[in-house]
């Protein structure tokens, strides 16, 4: 550990201690319900072009509709002594009303399982990818501009005797004696399922690492160079149990969807704690609109089987959640997994859904 | 288990066929049931025929639309679904490398043509529409990442009995009011019911062998009424259900039944007198002297009354090389997709003629 990072973490320790006592918003009840319709069918494909689960959605300022979606096979190559693993996700373009317009990324070395797509101010596309532990930047013509972190090489095979419990892979170093805490991470691009990338006005890059050994954040520069990060696994504040989506407001502030510990937490762009709300269900995707009186729309995701218990909130910046909308199921208003959600326009989000294959539009009514 | 074969084989690939054990051959059984009559039949010759370059591996699936077009649901380089016209010609394909495509297991049609893939690969049920654009899936395909985690595995029993998931589930049916039940599978033992919109109803089902429990529920068919007729595999026996998932019957004399199909189609229209029809597949890849005593199609009445049996285990034209899904729609024409010989074959039924055998 850096001198440097030793001062970050004291800094941080000393935020943390300061805000322990304060216990995150309790739930609120009697949220109101928001008029809205929905139209879960606005994605048409070529015969044979199939969107899958929907790990992530977005739209870029000309309205086109990007989807980065698990469709296809995962396959694994046998190898001399090792196995290696591909494809199971593609990148598709549509037009501002659903229509196929292309494919990007045919084939790139790291689409393997959609866990989300964000659109940058500058129209770039960038792809999460959950088991190849990368996030990858497109230009808008579909080059590849930046990637970070890097794809496992080859994929554990284990013998067919009894299935062993899941184990994410552990971070080297992490929660040794003396070593930084369980789940900090290893400074810079070694992600475990990452699962959101968000920006800053300074085009700085943060992401959050993630659903398997790390819970914490990563900030680099808009070269992609690590400038620091926080948080390790716990229910502390500037901790986290399942880092599931970023959101950075207009003054640089980082909202945290700790989805394990079912809230909120908000950083400055430093990674000081400032403030955590609950009430929002299990978090699981996050976006904040840009208009001029902005919010956070946060889905909370309560089951996998998108069948039983999901709604989508608005909440104000401060934490107060002032409406909410939808709830599970496979028909229009109704969703099944919302694991991304587009607010580029403030009163039509489109809602990517896991478990109902689709692409909801989601228009409010005045 | 035969099922569990293939399975076994295409991921012993992975480590070398060495480090398995050698899969469970369960015998497949001689039917009880004596002094059958039989039914004459013959087949179409070279019935479905593909472009050049179109190939069908172990056809798993197949089922009739509205119009005649048949679809047949298989294992090939990739799991792949195709239409044909009500000639057998080749017409496209529908649902290529979509996600919830990895093992084919069955394909059925409801009342408005739309198509059902059951996948047990993925564990998910895909709902395409006449056109191929996907309209529902029920169940949900594991995370890749925990597969990865698991790899290979051949998986074992579960009995998860979870509402939205499933454990290799085997096969699709529907009723007049359009709920869904699906059998469920090798990896669970129930047979579960959803509404129209695939919100979950009910679930019935444990493993064992007695009423309401499963070994294997490999096939799954509705009768105009409701009822539900579930080939329980490996108890030998049809188990008949009424459509609230209550016991009603067991048919237990015509052997291992890998496909049941109540003929008529899913309606909405009358489909006047129904049969039920039960495939005591002949299991090739397994000791040859099953051939001797297996591979039978049994025509019964919805009672369980057998009204006559026609054809045999092998692989000559007319012959059933492992039956693995009928469709009846028409009581007198019989498709069947046969895993072995990656083929499947129009029947056509001579019911006016049957004889007495004495097998």
């Amino acid at each position: 550990m850096s001198r440097h990072t030793v001062a970050i973490a004291s800094a941080a320790l000393l935020l943390m201690a300061a805000a322990y006592s304060m216990p995150p918003v309790a739930a609120q009840s009697g949220v109101p319900e928001l008029a809205f319709d929905g139209n879960a069918d606005i994605l048409r494909t070529p015969a044979n072009i199939y969107v899958g689960e929907v790990g992530g959605v977005g739209r870029n300022s000309q309205g086109r509709i990007f989807v980065y979606t698990r469709t296809g096979h995962p396959y694994a190559t046998l190898g001399d002594n090792r196995t290696f693993y591909r494809g199971g996700s593609r990148l598709f373009e549509f037009d501002a009303n659903g229509k196929f317009v292309r494919e990007l990324g045919q084939d790139v070395y790291g689409f393997n399982t959609a866990f989300g797509l964000r659109i940058d101010p500058q129209d770039n596309v960038w792809t999460i990818d959950g088991s190849a532990n990368q996030v990858v930047k497109f230009d808008a013509q579909g080059r590849v501009a930046l990637v970070l972190g890097r794809k496992p090489e080859a994929i554990a095979v284990r013998p067919a005797a009894p299935p062993a419990a899941a184990t994410a892979p552990a971070a080297p170093a992490a929660g040794r004696a003396g070593g930084p805490p369980p789940g900090s991470g290893i400074p810079g691009s070694t992600f475990f399922q990452p699962t959101d990338v968000a920006w800053d006005r300074g085009g700085n890059i943060y992401i959050a690492d993630g659903l398997g050994a790390n819970n914490r954040i990563a900030k680099f520069d808009k070269d992609g160079k690590f400038i620091r990060q926080w948080g390790a696994t716990g229910a502390e504040p500037g901790q986290f149990n399942g880092l599931k989506a970023l959101a950075v407001d207009a003054q640089g502030n980082v909202y945290a969807a700790d989805m394990g510990n079912k809230r909120i937490q908000v950083f400055d762009a430093d990674g000081a704690f400032k403030t955590q709300f609950s009430g929002v269900g299990t978090p699981t995707a996050l976006c904040i609109t840009t208009g001029a009186t902005p919010y956070l729309y946060v889905s909370h995701v309560g089951d996998q089987s998108g069948m039983d218990d999901a709604t989508i909130y608005r909440v104000q910046l401060d934490g107060k959640v002032v409406g909410r909308f939808g709830s599970a199921g496979k028909l229009s208003k109704e969703f099944g997994v919302a694991n991304s959600i587009d607010c580029r326009n403030e009163n039509e989000l489109l809602v990517g859904e896991m478990s109902n294959w689709r692409v909801q539009r989601v228009t409010f009514k005045r | 288990m035969k099922g569990y074969l293939g399975v076994v084989l295409v991921t012993g690939a992975f480590v070398g066929l060495a480090s398995l054990p050698a899969p469970p051959l369960a015998a497949q059984n001689k039917a009880t049931a004596t002094d059958v009559p039989v039914i004459p039949h013959e087949a179409v010759p070279g019935f479905f025929k593909n472009a050049p370059g179109i190939y069908t591996g172990e056809n798993m699936g197949i089922a009739t639309n509205s119009k005649g077009n048949v679809f047949i649901f298989h294992r090939a380089y990739e799991t792949r679904l195709f239409e044909y016209s009500p000639q057998g010609a080749f017409i496209r394909e529908i649902g290529r490398n979509n996600y919830g495509f990895a093992f084919a297991h069955s394909v059925r049609v409801d009342a408005q043509d739309n198509i059902w893939a059951v996948d047990e690969g993925t564990d998910m049920l895909v709902k395409f529409a006449p056109d191929g654009r996907v309209l529902m899936t029920i169940g949900r395909r594991e995370d890749p990442i925990r597969t990865l985690a698991n790899m290979p595995g051949a998986g074992v029993y579960h009995g998860r009995n979870e509402k939205y998931r499933f454990g290799r589930q085997t096969d699709v049916a529907f009723d007049q009011q359009g709920n869904i039940f699906v059998s469920d599978g090798y990896f669970d033992a129930r047979v579960v019911k959803y509404d129209k919109n695939g919100r979950f109803v009910k679930a019935v089902g444990t493993r064992g062998n007695g009423n309401l429990q499963f070994n294997t529920p490999h096939s799954i068919a509705t009768d105009f009424q409701g009822n539900v007729y579930v080939g329980d595999r490996g108890n030998q026996r049809v188990q008949v259900l009424d459509n609230d998932l209550n016991w009603k019957a067991n048919y237990p004399n015509v052997g291992n039944p890998w496909a049941v199909c109540v003929s008529g189609g899913p309606g909405p229209k009358n489909p006047g007198k129904q049969y039920l029809y039960v495939s005591n597949s002949w299991p090739d890849s397994a000791p040859a002297a099953a051939a001797e005593f297996t591979g039978e199609i049994y025509k019964m009445e919805l009672d369980g009354t057998i009204v006559g049996k026609f054809g045999r285990g092998g692989k000559a034209v007319g012959e059933f090389a492992t039956t693995h899904q009928m469709d009846c729609r028409d009581p007198d024409i019989i498709y069947t997709a046969e895993i072995n010989d990656w083929r499947s074959q129009k029947i056509l039924l001579k019911p006016g003629s049957a004889r007495t055998s004495t097998n």
